[in-house]
């Protein structure tokens, strides 16, 4: 397919990516393409400038730094699956990213992308929201660290304001907490129905619910038996959307068949 | 490439063999594969990431070339499904491919074996799970894929 005409630059670092970003208008950043070129195909957008990430070396690190995971925005699904730091920290992300699509789109496909394009079948929104991640933006005006519940703020929108970058992605390691995934998908590792990530830490259950509104919807349950759960997700009053693979009526019994699933999950692996 | 601009002369090793050309900043890769340096193996199904009928090495990794920018490739070394045969033929996956009947229309087979041969590089002696895994961005509307399954188990069996 031919795309409609763009510019290309291609950084060598964080400062003068955002350079680019901010300095011309109709500037994106370029990750992995995994949704980006598709996008740009459909002419559903059609940025004037491209500015591509891969040689910004300093956002492909994944790190711990003491009780903290924190994952560069151009970490990919292949890297974070291999990562040993991610393995010791928050064995869950590097479960999850396994279940992305394909071989080819997770060598290609990164973390700040998949969270940058908020769409709401995607995995990591509802991941990172039950995890209580955090998100580091980097702008002309500086830098800024903004929570789950604040950076996801609609379809293919973000906290990440025009002529911002990603840095990276924090996430608390695990300490006493337990982590679980459930997903109803398009064929087996495809594109959700319905997702539901789940975190169980001391006392404390939280539920993120995917494909069910534009973001992730949270719900925190008083306890982490079954009929909790259902209760707290009735209690969301969810109004999913309907497509031709699941009505709204279907999606909201799916999203308690996969928050049950997911805390399930969870609970046995806290034990 | 720090400033923007909608052009670019990009060095690219395909196959061994390096390629220097003047690109427009839209052009896909896969465009860039199969129509500047006319290699035809690698084949377009859907240009939507969804088929894996482009997927090629990029840097040794399998990737669908459709979902890349030719500029994006600057520098890299790319492996595509002319690289596979050797001077005797057909190399052991491409054999066995066809002993098992692992091709009907070939439409798919470039992606394949280029998936297969990304797969057998990190695990030689892959389960039929692993190899499910390996192909599983990887359409094909001909055979079922058990034949295709069998194939890649059985290389280094
Ligand atoms: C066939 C197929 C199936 C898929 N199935 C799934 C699936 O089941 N689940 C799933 O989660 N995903 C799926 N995806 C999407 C895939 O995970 C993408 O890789 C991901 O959504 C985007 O990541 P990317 O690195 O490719 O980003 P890109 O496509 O390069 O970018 C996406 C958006 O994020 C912005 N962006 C990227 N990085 C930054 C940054 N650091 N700072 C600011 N903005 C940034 C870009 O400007 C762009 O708007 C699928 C993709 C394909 C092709
Ligand atoms: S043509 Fe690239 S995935 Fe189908
Ligand atoms: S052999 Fe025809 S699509 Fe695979």
């Amino acid at each position: 397919m031919l795309l409609r005409e763009v510019e290309y630059a291609r950084p060598g670092s964080v400062a003068e990516a955002i350079q680019l970003l901010a300095g011309h208008e109709g500037a994106r950043a370029l990750a992995g393409g995994q949704t980006l070129v598709n996008v740009m195909k459909a002419r559903a957008a059609s940025p004037d400038v491209l500015v591509d990430l891969s040689r910004v070396e300093e956002l492909r690190t994944i790190s711990v730094s003491g009780d903290t995971l924190v994952l560069g925005a151009m970490a990919t699904y292949t890297q974070i699956m291999g990562s040993s730091e991610v393995e010791v920290s928050r064995p869950i992300l590097g479960e999850v990213v396994a279940q992305i699509a394909d071989v080819q789109v997770r060598n290609r496909g990164t973390i700040g992308g998949n969270v940058c394009s908020s769409d709401p079948t995607n995995h990591l929104p509802p991941l990172l929201v039950a995890l209580d991640a955090s998100f580091t933006i980097r702008g002309t005006g500086g830098e800024r660290t903004v929570a789950a519940s604040d950076f996801f703020l609609g379809v293919y929108l973000t906290a990440v304001a025009e002529g911002e970058l990603l840095l990276s992605v924090s996430v608390p390691a695990s300490g006493n907490a337990a982590d679980g995934f459930a997903a109803v998908t398009i064929g087996r590792d495809g594109t959700c129905i319905v997702s539901a990530a789940a975190c169980l830490d001391d006392d404390a259950t939280r539920v993120a619910i995917g494909c069910v509104d534009a973001v992730p919807v949270l719900v925190q349950p008083e306890r982490s038996d079954p009929e909790s759960i259902r209760g707290a997700v009735t209690a969301a009053a969810l109004d999913p959307p309907a497509d031709v693979h699941a009505s709204a009526d279907y999606r909201r019994h799916l999203a308690e068949v996969c928050a049950v699933r997911a805390v399930q999950q969870a609970s046995e692996r806290g034990r | 490439m720090a400033e923007p601009s909608t052009s670019a002369s990009i060095s690219v090793e395909i196959n061994g063999e390096v390629y220097e050309r003047e690109v427009d900043a839209r052009r896909l890769l896969v465009h860039f594969i199969r129509d500047d340096v006319e290699l035809t193996g690698t084949h377009i199904g859907c240009d939507t990431g969804n088929c894996g009928a482009c997927t090629i090495q990029l840097d040794g990794q399998a990737v669908k070339s459709c979902m890349l920018l030719a500029v994006q490739a600057d520098g890299a070394k790319l492996r595509t499904v002319e690289d596979l045969a050797n001077d005797d033929g057909l190399n052991p996956l491409q054999q066995a491919f066809s002993s098992h009947h692992a091709l009907q229309c070939g439409y798919c087979t470039p992606g394949m074996l280029m998936s297969a041969t990304a797969l057998l590089e990190a695990n030689p002696r892959p389960s039929e799970d692993e190899a499910r895994t390996a192909i599983q961005g990887n359409i094909c509307r001909c055979t079922g894929y058990q034949n295709i399954v069998e194939a890649i188990v059985a290389v280094n069996a």
